[in-house]
C-alpha cells in the first residue's frame, strides 16, 4: 500500500504528463479508464432497459385505480327492512362465477341503524367477505346473526362484529336508486363507529391506529363526501 | 489411449486398464474399443471444457467420520425438487391458467383423461408436501449438528432463502387446481398476508394485480409458480451445493477429537 502511494504521487495526473501515445492536454482520464467506465455503463443501461420495464410492469397494477360499477338489484320493494335478502353481484367481468359474490341488503331501518342518513345508504349492503380472513358469511335469519364456516366469526344484524376473530363490521357497498331499482356500487370498509373508509382487506383492523397501520390504496377508493 | 486420470478408488475394476498379459498381440480388439469408448467421450468433452476437475471436486469429497443417514436430507430435498421439476414442467403442458372454468377443467382432464395423468399431477400434488417435510427435516438436522456455524453460515441464510421459497411455491401451486379449497385458501392466504403492517395492503394488491381476484391473478400466480421462483431456487441450489462441497460436511456433534486439536486425522 505505502508502495503504490509512492508511485502514485511521483506521477502526474495528466495523461500528457506521462508520455502516453496521444494524450491530449489537461487530459486525465486514460483511455483503459474510460473503456472500463464506458462497458460497464452500456452494460448497466442495457440491463436497466429491461429490468425497469419489467418490473413496473409488474407493479403497475398496484398504482392503478379499477373502476367501480353500479349494478340494478331489483326494485326497492323487494327488500324489507327488518332482514336481509341475497342478491349476487358481478364484482370482475369476464371471469364467471369467480368474478361474483353475494351481497346482503335490507332497507335502511331508523330502529337498528345508527349511522346517519345519507344518498348512498337508503338501503344496507353488507358484503359476504368475513373481516377474520375473508371466507364468505351466511345470514342465518333465526339468529339475525352472520356466521362465518372458517374461524367461528359472527356478526350482528347491522354486521357489527359479534364474537369471534373479525377485526371490523362487514364491509358495505354503496347503494342508490336508479330507474326504480336499487343499485348497489362500490365497497367500502366501516370501523366499529359504522365511520367510512376506503376499502381494506380482511384482518385489517380499522379502530385507533389501524387506519394509519393499514394505510387505502390507490387501486380502490371510497366514493368522495 | 484415455488420458482423463480418475483417483484409483472410485474407479471400477472393470474401468481400470490393465498391463497386457504375456503372449497376447498388441492388437486392439472390438471389445477393448467399447471398454474404452466411454471413456472416450468423456474424454472429447474433457479436453475441450476441463470439467472433470470440477466433477471430481464436487463428487469425491472426504466425509467426517461418523456421518450417517441423517446426513441424505439434503440430498432428498433435492431429489423431491427435481422430481418437481420434472413433473411440473410436464404439467404445465395440459395446464390452462383460465379463471372463467378452464383452469379447473385443464386439471379435471389431466386428472381423469390424460394417460398417467393422475400419478404426474399426484407425483407433484403429494411430492409438495414431501418437499416441504424434507425441508423441514434438513434444516432440523442441520440446526441439531450444530452445522449452521462458522463457517457456514451463509449456507444457513442461502437455506433459509430456500425455504422461504419453496413455502412459495407451495402456496402459489396451492391455487392453480382452482376448485373451491383452492380460492379460497388462496383468499385466506392473500388476507394474511395483508395483515403486516404498513406493506401488506401494497403486497396485497401486488399479488391480485389489483384489489380484486381477478384473471391476473391467477395468471401471476401461475408465472410465479412456475418460471419466477423455481428459476431462484434453481440459482439457490447451486449456490448451497458449492459451498456444501467448498466448507465440506460436518461431523455429528457426539464425535469427539481423537486427539486435542486433530479432529480429522485423515483428512488431508
Amino acid at each position: 500500500m505505502a508502495d503504490r502511494r509512492k508511485q502514485k504521487s511521483t506521477k502526474s495526473r495528466y495523461t500528457e504528463d506521462r508520455g502516453m501515445p496521444g494524450a491530449f492536454e489537461g487530459e486525465t482520464v486514460t483511455r483503459r479508464r474510460m473503456m472500463t467506465g464506458t462497458a460497464h455503463a452500456a452494460g448497466g443501461i442495457a440491463a436497466a432497459a429491461f429490468i425497469l420495464p419489467s418490473v413496473g410492469f409488474a407493479l403497475g397494477p398496484v398504482f392503478e385505480e379499477v373502476e367501480q360499477s353500479w349494478e340494478p338489484v331489483g326494485p326497492p320493494e323487494d327488500f324489507p327492512d327488518d332482514t336481509y335478502v341475497p342478491k349476487v353481484i358481478t364484482l370482475v367481468d369476464g371471469i364467471g362465477e369467480t368474478g361474483k359474490t353475494t351481497v346482503y341488503i335490507r332497507t335502511y331501518n331508523p330502529d337498528i341503524d345508527t349511522e346517519p342518513r345519507d344518498e348512498y345508504n337508503a338501503w344496507i349492503a353488507l358484503s359476504t367477505r368475513c373481516m377474520h380472513l375473508g371466507c364468505p358469511v351466511r345470514f342465518v335469519a333465526a339468529s339475525e346473526r352472520f356466521i362465518c364456516p372458517c374461524h367461528g366469526g359472527v356478526y350482528g344484524i347491522t354486521g357489527e362484529v359479534t364474537g369471534g376473530p373479525p377485526v371490523r363490521p362487514l364491509d358495505r357497498f354503496y347503494t342508490r336508486e336508479r330507474n326504480g331499482q336499487v343499485e348497489v356500487g362500490p365497497r367500502y370498509s366501516v370501523n366499529s363507529e359504522l365511520e367510512r373508509f376506503s376499502p381494506r382487506d380482511p384482518g385489517q383492523p380499522l379502530d385507533g391506529i389501524g387506519p394509519y397501520v393499514y394505510p387505502s390504496r390507490p387501486t380502490i377508493r371510497k366514493l368522495p363526501e | 489411449m484415455p488420458k482423463l486420470k480418475l483417483p484409483k478408488p472410485p474407479v471400477p475394476d472393470a474401468l481400470v486398464p490393465r498391463a497386457k498379459r504375456p503372449g497376447t498381440t498388441g492388437k486392439t480388439r472390438p471389445l477393448d474399443v467399447a471398454k474404452e469408448s466411454g471413456i472416450s467421450a468423456i474424454d472429447w468433452v474433457d479436453e475441450r471444457t476441463s470439467l472433470a476437475g470440477a466433477a471430481r471436486w464436487m463428487m469425491f469429497r472426504k466425509i467426517p467420520k461418523g456421518t450417517n443417514w441423517f446426513y441424505t436430507l439434503g440430498s432428498a430435498t433435492l431429489f423431491a425438487f427435481l422430481s418437481q421439476t420434472v413433473t411440473g414442467v410436464f404439467l404445465a403442458m395440459y395446464y390452462i391458467p383460465d379463471t372463467a372454468g378452464g383452469a379447473y377443467e385443464s386439471v379435471r382432464y389431466i386428472t381423469n383423461e390424460v394417460f398417467l395423468g393422475e400419478f404426474v399431477r399426484g407425483m407433484h400434488k403429494w411430492g409438495s408436501s414431501v418437499m416441504i417435510i424434507l425441508v423441514m427435516l434438513h434444516m432440523a438436522r442441520t440446526f441439531f449438528f450444530g452445522a449452521y456455524k462458522y463457517p457456514r453460515e451463509l449456507n444457513w441464510v442461502i437455506g433459509v432463502v430456500l425455504l422461504i421459497l419453496t413455502y412459495v411455491m407451495g402456496f402459489t401451486g396451492y391455487l392453480l387446481p382452482f376448485d373451491q379449497r383452492s380460492y379460497w385458501a388462496t383468499v385466506v392466504g392473500v388476507n394474511i398476508n395483508g395483515t403486516g403492517p404498513l406493506v401488506g395492503p401494497y403486497l396485497n394488491d401486488f399479488m391480485r394485480a389489483g384489489p380484486d381476484f381477478t384473471q391476473s391473478t391467477l395468471a401471476r400466480f401461475y408465472s410465479i409458480h412456475m418460471m419466477l421462483v423455481p428459476g431462484i431456487l434453481a440459482a439457490l441450489i447451486g449456490a448451497h451445493l458449492y459451498l456444501v462441497a467448498k466448507m465440506g460436511t460436518t461431523a455429528p456433534p457426539w464425535m469427539k477429537p481423537e486427539k486435542k486439536g486433530d479432529v480429522d486425522r485423515e483428512g488431508a
